[in-house]
């Protein structure tokens, strides 16, 4: 059984507590009162890039549409500026709750694959996360390069002005592509990630069981 | 011994031949003119930042944090912690204040962190370099060491999202800081305290993943400086500074605009106002070049 099927047999008919049991800041997302200050306040959804805005998305939960949440792409324009959590009079922290929904649709393997968000977010997580610091150069190659080569090298191209105006200012070392930044206690750090994983897990799996 | 004392956190963007070395090459001059004396945390770790979301967890992210809290508890005991970044000061002050409101997470941490070998006993204070400069240093004694000012150079003050949101300098309003505009006008510069693209989100690392998306933002918050007579636009925040400069060619392209605005750090603006030349200022680090300032950089100091 896939942890998708898992999870939606054990909370069938009740999302919302799906949510506030299984997401990061879940349990805020009924305190909503979609009064919509979020969705006026989001940069991106001014751009009309958000399917369901957040507002729209806390009452999609109450009202138990599961897969139009979880796939939805909507969370993953969220740009971390923080103004929705700011300015929200019930005091949600919206931009967290995104971030959880998004996290937990990603997990289930539910999100939408080539939304470049998505794809970005977890490239960035295992980028610090390999050596402990982030190597800026793997990481754009890595964004870039997702669709292949021959996409990858297109994809670099349009980036080549950038990326030479950065090289000049020597704010791009083309050699950290052979290693570059790192911390030295990687072991200590994989080791206390892994048991950060393992522990986490073990909690959600519990409230899943009570 | 220095005036002040911290345990500094300078974040992967800062590093030799990052996107942000220039920003640290200027913090340190300022900071030697003030007595500031930074010591970096040993083997300090990447914040997470916002937009590992996708799979850092809840405790993970805490976790990476909290090693940087361990790191510097033992090795700069008593020190406070100060990051240049905005990223990597609200990360970590995200995860001081999770930490602090929940026992179970901190005995989690506290679990995980014994894996490498590392404890918390307390939790140390989170402060940014902006902090440091108006909270314990004050804009009197910041204007004490002005021997070059920046008169006539009108800067459009871009405090951007997360210096502002959701922790924000104390005393200011998260609609309309004027921290920067009053460090503008401390160096001598003519500030735009009516520039209303100030706390205007650049669209973060959607710059990377969606260019479009955040390009339309970077184009209005460039355009509003523009309008109100800027020569050049200031920030606090690595990723801000980064965005709202180097994307100009491609949104000129875009929008037939013809963007080329200089956009500077806060401690760029102080080291040439405290007397230091270009390269203490670190103008060679600039993509779109501040003339003004190598030419008042070249300038003798009034002393």
């Amino acid at each position: 059984m896939s942890a998708n099927t898992a999870m939606a047999e054990k909370y069938r008919n009740n999302f919302l507590k799906e949510i506030e049991e299984q997401v990061e800041m879940g349990d805020w997302v009924k305190m909503c009162m979609q009064c919509g200050v979020c969705s006026g306040s989001c940069p991106t959804n001014f751009q009309s890039a958000w399917e369901h805005p957040p507002q729209e998305l806390f009452m999609m939960i109450r009202a138990g549409k599961r897969e139009e949440v979880l796939t939805t792409t909507s969370m993953w324009n969220c740009t971390s500026c923080y103004n929705c959590i700011v300015r929200c009079p019930r005091k949600l922290p919206i931009t967290h709750i995104m971030h959880g929904i998004a996290e937990y649709a990603h997990r289930l393997g539910m999100a939408p694959k080539m939304q470049p968000t998505r794809f970005f977010s977890g490239l960035f997580w295992k980028n610090c996360t390999h050596t402990g610091r982030v190597n800026e150069l793997k990481l754009s190659m890595g964004l870039y390069f997702k669709d292949g080569f021959g996409a990858g090298i297109k994809e670099g191209m349009k980036m080549k002005d950038v990326a030479l105006g950065l090289l000049k200012a020597k704010r791009l070392n083309p050699f950290e592509l052979l290693g570059g930044h790192k911390c030295k206690d990687q072991k200590g750090i994989q080791a206390m990630l892994k048991k950060a994983y393992e522990i986490e897990r073990s909690r959600k799996a519990a409230k899943m069981a009570g | 011994m220095a005036k002040h004392e911290y345990a500094f956190y300078p974040g992967c963007s800062s590093q030799k031949g990052a996107s942000a070395s220039n920003y640290l090459t200027s913090v340190e001059s300022m900071c030697k003119t003030l007595d500031v004396k930074l010591t970096e945390i040993p083997d300090w770790n990447c914040c997470g930042a916002s937009i590992g979301y996708a799979e850092a967890g809840e405790l993970p992210r805490h976790v990476m944090n909290a090693r940087n809290f361990a790191l510097s508890e033992k090795n700069l005991p008593g020190q406070e912690i100060v990051a240049t970044c905005a990223a990597c000061w609200l990360g970590a002050r995200e995860t001081r204040e999770r930490l602090t409101h929940s026992d179970t997470l901190m005995a989690d941490t506290r679990e995980a962190l014994k894996e490498a070998g590392l404890t918390i006993n307390e939790m140390p204070e989170i402060r940014h370099m902006v902090e440091v400069l108006i909270e314990d240093i004050g804009f009197d004694e910041m204007k004490k060491h002005v021997v070059r000012p920046l008169e006539g150079v009108k800067i459009a003050g871009y405090v951007g999202c997360q210096t502002n949101r959701p922790f924000g300098v104390a005393g200011e309003s998260f609609e309309n800081p004027v921290y920067l505009d009053k460090m503008v006008e401390m160096v001598g510069a003519e500030s735009i305290p009516e520039y209303d693209m100030k706390v205007t989100c650049c669209g973060g690392a959607l710059a990377f993943s969606e260019p479009e998306k955040a390009q339309a933002q970077i184009k209005d918050i460039v355009e509003s400086a523009y309008d109100h007579g800027a020569e050049m636009i200031v920030t606090p925040c690595p990723l801000c500074q980064a965005n709202v400069e180097i994307y100009q060619g491609q949104i000129n392209q875009r929008y037939g605009t013809k963007f080329n605005i200089p956009v500077m750090y806060y401690s760029q603006l102080m080291v040439v106002a405290y007397g230091g030349g270009a390269k203490d200022a670190a103008l060679n680090g600039q993509v779109i070049k501040a003339r003004r300032l190598e030419e008042i950089a070249a300038k003798p100091a009034k002393g």
